[in-house]
């Protein structure tokens, strides 16, 4: 007689039944960790509600046009067919303000990063990292008030050398010889604005770089910035795109400082130096104050472009950083 | 204890050599124990001290490494032998408040002095750490020629270099068909004769290994073992271990190290042979024959 199969018995359950203390505190942080999802997800429905009629009127002409007139009629009713609402100018501007600053606070701040964690005294360390995080918390509003009254005339004199030097480059040309309040200075204050963001998030990825890996980079003959080349770069270099991204988000998102600074104009300016220049929130605020009902609803509609551009750009971040995120760990 | 270069003591006057060529230093080997004259050639350390901020973690160690032996530095832990190891090339002085006294002497010259170019010191006086390290951004390949990138040297044949470090340390025939992958698809013990390769590379007088084996299997640690076999007759070898039977199977002579609360000392030199069969001090027999430690 042949022996029988074995029986293979069914898979068990594996389950525990957790106290009641746990999953009161379970329930707790659940909620917070949701509520903010839960938020962000009002505050798009809000704006898509709200915003809706205005796109659909005005279709793709809402991002490829820059003519922004809410036309009121002689009965002081709103005029919605001689009203036109665009904000290519605007999106343009703001990438074009947000590049500049990522472009002159990205170096400033990797350049602090390194100095910080590799290079720095411990006491000047200590010193620096609560100016950055003081840096950070920041009123925006002030560094607008600097950006207008003090980095307005110096920054006048290098927009002037600028284009003394480099007008073979476009956008460095000046249509016109007004070089206040233009894309080139808002940039500078952003900047300084991303800076603290930057900089603290290059550190903390510099300072995780393994010591072993460091010790192996110095015990093999090397100098302290062939080590940064073959060991910390390598490392740090996905944590520093994503503080990069975040930067950028910030640039992108700020109101106040740009709405100080910068000269807004409804038409499309690649030229940095000249003094007109967009920005989808400075905008919202600049109008705010006395839009009429319809008006505002093309604002929460300019307002939701935004926050689309701001998750893509995220979602970018996201991707970059998981893309090149593996080799240097 | 500081001896000036040149002076020697008493008895050891007739074997020292300065500057000798390879086979006066292989003859003297034969006659010579690892004492406190000056040599010369080689690496020496004289009076080495080293702090950690207040704690005065090693006292007065003087040893000579002769060119092409391996020395064990045995110890329970704590005794200062990994501190020692590192003034040896100047890892010691990245710890934060490391401080050392003494001299160290690399072919009669001491690395310490001021002015002396650190990153050259570390060429030649090469180091693999307890646990392996390669850099996973590199590939194999890179990996082993990482140094001269590092040191900015410049090779005429890197793939006959690659070849030769790769086979030097035991790993070409595993790894030959996959240079250009990345170091991290490695076993431990491949990773770490990885490391090994790596720094012969840059082809160092003196090769460093704290505790090489300490994070790998028996069977990696035997191929590592034979790696540093065949590596004894053309690199100076310093290897710290914890694991005695290690010490006797590839040692020619073995220092032990002990603190007794205070700082480490070193209690006793001699060849390994004579260290773990008739050690003259009481403390190093109970160690070796594993009644402490």
């Amino acid at each position: 007689m042949t022996q029988a199969p074995a029986e293979i018995p069914a898979k068990r359950e594996i389950t525990t039944k957790p106290r009641f203390s746990d999953r009161v505190f379970r329930a707790v942080v659940t909620s917070g960790g949701l509520s903010s999802l839960v938020i962000l997800g009002l505050i798009l429905l809000f704006l898509l509600f709200n915003g809706y009629s205005t796109l659909k009127s005005q279709g793709i002409h809402f991002l490829t046009s820059s003519n922004w007139q809410a036309v009121v009629n002689d009965a002081g009713q709103f005029d919605a067919k001689n009203s036109h609402f665009g904000i290519a100018a605007m999106l343009i501007g703001t990438m074009i303000v947000a590049v500049i600053a990522v472009f002159i606070g990205v170096p400033i701040s990797v350049g602090a990063a390194i100095y910080l964690t590799f290079y720095a005294p411990a006491f000047v360390k200590k010193i620096m990292v609560s100016a950055i995080d003081l840096m950070a918390a920041f009123p925006s509003v002030l560094f607008g008030l600097w950006g207008f009254f003090v980095l307005e005339s110096s920054g006048e004199y290098w927009a002037k050398l600028l284009n003394k030097y480099f007008s073979w480059i476009p956008i460095f040309k000046l249509p016109a010889p007004y070089v206040n309040r233009s894309p080139f200075i808002a940039g500078l204050v952003l900047a300084v604005m991303i800076i603290p963001i930057v900089t603290s998030i290059s550190r903390e990825i510099f300072s995780q770089t393994p010591l072993d890996r460091i010790q192996a980079a110095y015990a093999l003959g090397g100098t302290r910035f062939a080590m940064l080349r073959a060991v910390a770069f390598p490392y740090a270099r996905s944590g520093i795109v994503g503080g990069v991204m975040l930067g950028l988000g910030r640039a992108m998102g700020e109101t106040v400082a740009v709405y100080t600074v910068l000269n807004i104009v409804y038409q499309v300016n690649w030229h940095i130096l000249f003094s007109a220049g967009g920005n989808v929130a400075s905008m919202i605020l600049l109008k705010f104050g006395d839009a009429s009902p319809q008006e505002i609803k093309a604002l929460m509609a300019a307002g939701l472009v935004l926050f689309v551009m701001t998750l893509i750009v995220n979602s970018l971040a996201n991707l970059i950083v998981a893309r090149t995120g593996k080799s240097g760990r | 204890m500081t001896i000036e270069p040149g002076e020697s003591q008493g008895e050891e006057m007739e074997t020292t050599t300065s500057k000798g060529s390879l086979s006066d230093i292989s003859a003297a080997r034969l006659q010579k124990q690892p004492g406190n004259s000056a040599l010369g050639v080689g690496l020496e350390a004289r009076g080495v001290h080293a702090w950690f901020g207040e704690k005065h973690a090693l006292a007065n160690v003087s040893l000579d490494f002769w060119p092409g032996t391996v020395t064990a530095l045995i110890g329970p832990s704590g005794c200062g032998k990994s501190t020692f190891i590192r003034t040896l090339n100047r890892m010691h002085e990245f710890i934060p408040g490391a401080a050392m006294a003494g001299e160290v002497l690399l072919n009669g010259e001491d690395i310490y002095a001021p002015g002396v170019d650190v990153t050259k010191i570390r060429l030649k006086v090469g180091m693999v750490f307890q646990k392996p390290n390669p850099f996973p951004s590199m590939t194999i390949a890179e990996n082993v020629l990482a140094g001269l990138k590092l040191a900015q040297l410049k090779v005429d044949n890197k793939g006959e270099l690659l070849e030769e470090c790769l086979e030097r340390a035991g790993l070409w025939s595993e790894v030959k068909d996959r240079l250009n992958t990345h170091g991290g698809a490695l076993s431990g013990g491949q990773q770490q004769r990885l490391c090994i390769a790596r720094a012969l590379a840059v082809r160092p007088q003196v090769l460093l290994m704290d505790e090489p084996c300490s994070a790998l299997d028996p069977g990696s640690t035997l191929r590592i073992e034979e790696t540093i076999s065949q590596l004894s007759s053309s690199v100076t070898i310093v290897i710290v271990t914890h694991n005695m039977q290690q010490a006797a199977r590839v040692s020619d002579y073995t220092a032990f190290f002990l603190s007794d609360g205070g700082p480490g000392q070193m209690i006793e030199v001699g060849s390994t042979n004579e260290m773990f069969s008739r050690p003259k001090d009481k403390r190093t027999e109970n160690y070796v024959t594993g009644r402490f430690g």
